[in-house]
């Protein structure tokens, strides 16, 4: 089977982060790491890809200027082959212009599952999947645990607020997986070598045949009109443990009359 | 505002709280409220809704063993088509950040091409046209959006759970059930639901809870998590995770609370071994009273908590929760 991963590339959640004072959108010209959230996803792809004996893993991922670092991560894992779409006029997209963008480029991997993190880490908005596969036709399952496979379809496992539902889904579909489900692999030595010399292929907006003014800015149709600091907390007191921190918290939880 | 409509999710027992403090924010918004449901007995919500001031309920009906992000969306899109144009013809459509509100969020944005506002925790009319407000670098800041340009109406936001309380209306009004069937689905609508499993819990649910007692990395092993859980129990709260944990495998992702995972706002917050990460401070910063124990006197957490014990989790938590025992809870 043939599995296509959607794969982030954002900046490193550790560092500052910051807007652009003209278009209060993230500032993503720095460094680009592959956003964790999809690690998860792109080992799931190779277990199931493993499983089924015959096929490969895909990696789509659009980015600005031609970023490749986090992709080369996922292909040093094992993915096969990689397509990145970065373009001008991709700036400023929101979550339904990246799923036109990405659902172009999915057309072109001719993917049986097609997966992708719940959310990203950096925007969050945790709808580009679902927006995704409406626009290829396909059903979507969120939330994954654990994906088998069974012939022309997959079992999943979805997480609930109270467990877990048993989905059955037939192929292609779109699933999402979230964080912890799986260990993904660390990329070996051999792996981060060969990584190097696997297609990446970049396309541009019209190479995909996309009309320029649905994504972007201007395919946005949203725009960020006031950014303000949030009310600061006050720090209260901070004490060092004596052995006794138990009875201070206790005697706060009078206090606050929740005992 | 002329016309706002809610998502409805259904509960054991009536619509969800979230749904109810929708309808709430819906009310002070606009002039008209309506709800949009479904499942196979939408009308025994109708009474309940009416208390909090939705005049009627579009009922996509019973969708089985379907997930609900395909059919829903489809019946929400026919009839949105079907009102176009008219003075029916709702504004805004408001949907709760739940699991299944964002699949239907989605499907319904890419469907009818409109784009989706997501994680709002506040929303004012501006100039006639609403603006949302989401937290973004952990809850520092808050950023103010808006819709742009001719094509975006309705203008669907997907809100966090907790935005705004839910109040029923001073005079309730009588709700009318509307069938809006989904129509003909396809290939989309294929997933099915074979089996449930439902965990056995006890307590109170997470973003619903007084209490809640959350655990970190510095739990240094997931068997240390069972403290989490003794202590949420003696408070009658809820055990939670920082995103580092759930990464980690410890507990499912329903525990996560931060940016990526539950907003809560609980009259007690209990953050054991978590460094506070600004990913996880914006899910909990509007929690009355913090309690913090970490072992780093630089902890962020420390900046935020109410009371904040630099010591080891390991040593303090177990003496913590003897010593609530002991008091009978």
């Amino acid at each position: 089977m043939n599995v296509t991963v959607c794969v982030k590339q954002i900046p490193d959640p550790a560092a500052p982060a910051s807007l652009d004072p003209a278009t209060k959108t993230l500032m993503r010209d720095g460094k680009l790491i592959m956003d964790d959230s999809d690690s998860y996803g792109v080992e799931m792809a190779l277990q199931l890809v493993d499983a089924a004996g015959a096929g490969e893993v895909t990696l789509v991922s659009m980015v600005p200027n031609n970023e490749v670092a986090g992709v080369r991560t996922a292909l040093a894992m094992g993915a096969a082959k990689a397509i990145i779409i970065s373009d001008d006029t991709l700036r400023g997209s929101d979550a339904l212009s990246t799923a036109k963008v990405l659902a172009a480029a999915i057309r072109r991997t001719n993917a049986d599952l097609v997966i992708a993190a719940t959310e990203s880490t950096d925007g969050y908005t945790g709808t580009m999947p679902v927006q995704l596969a409406e626009l290829l036709g396909y059903p979507a399952v969120t939330f994954a645990r654990k994906i088998h496979l069974d012939g022309s379809k997959v079992i999943i496992e979805r997480q609930t607020e109270g467990g877990y539902d048993q989905i059955e889904c037939p192929m292609p579909a779109v699933v999402t997986v979230t964080a912890g489900v799986v260990e993904p692999r660390y990329p070996s030595f051999k792996g981060i070598m060969g990584a190097k010399s696997k297609p990446v292929e970049q396309l541009s907006v019209a190479e995909l045949g996309l009309d320029a003014s649905s994504v972007g800015a201007v395919g946005a149709r949203q725009e960020v009109v006031a950014v303000a600091a949030a009310p600061e907390r006050e720090a209260g007191e901070i004490i060092e443990d004596e052995g006794d921190a138990h009875e201070r918290i206790v005697e706060y939880l009078e206090r606050i009359k929740v005992i | 505002m002329q016309n706002i409509w809610v998502l409805v999710e259904h509960a054991e027992q009536g619509a969800t709280s979230m749904s109810l403090e929708l309808l709430t924010k819906a009310r002070d918004l606009a002039d008209k409220v309506e709800a949009f449901a479904w499942g196979p007995d939408t009308a025994s919500l109708a009474s309940e809704l009416g208390l909090y001031g939705a005049s009627k309920v579009y009922d996509a009906g019973d969708i089985g063993d379907a997930l609900p992000g395909a059919p829903v969306a489809s019946a929400i899109a026919r009839q949105l088509a079907e009102l176009a144009a008219s003075p029916d013809a709702p504004e805004a459509l408001l949907i709760g950040t739940s699991y299944d509100g964002r699949d239907i969020a989605g499907r319904l944005s890419a469907k009818i091409d409109r784009p989706v506002i997501t994680n709002v925790v506040d929303l004012v009319v501006e100039d006639g046209e609403l603006h949302a407000l989401h937290a973004i670098f952990g809850g520092a800041q808050t950023a103010t959006s808006r819709f742009t340009g001719a094509e975006t109406s309705p203008a669907i936001f997907v809100v966090r759970a907790k935005s705004f309380a839910a109040d029923q209306a001073t005079t309730p009004v009588s709700c009318e059930v509307v069938p809006a069937p989904p129509g003909e689905l396809d290939a989309t609508n294929a997933a099915r639901t074979i089996a449930r499993h439902v965990e056995q819990q006890s307590g109170p649910k997470l973003d619903e809870a007084a209490v809640v007692v959350s655990g970190g990395r510095g739990l240094q092993q997931k068997e240390n998590y069972s403290m989490i859980e003794e202590l949420a129990t003696a408070l009658g709260g809820a055990p939670g995770a920082s995103r580092a944990i759930v990464d980690a495998g410890w507990v499912p992702y329903s525990y996560q609370i931060g940016q990526t995972g539950k907003i809560v706002k609980p009259t007690l917050y209990i953050a054991c071994g978590i460094s506070g990460a600004t990913q996880h401070m914006v899910g909990m910063k509007g929690a009355k009273n913090i309690v913090a124990i970490n072992k780093d006197r630089e902890a962020p957490i420390f900046s935020i908590a109410d009371l904040g014990i630099v010591g080891d989790v390991q040593k303090v938590m177990p003496k913590l929760i003897d010593l609530l025992k002991s008091r009978g809870g």
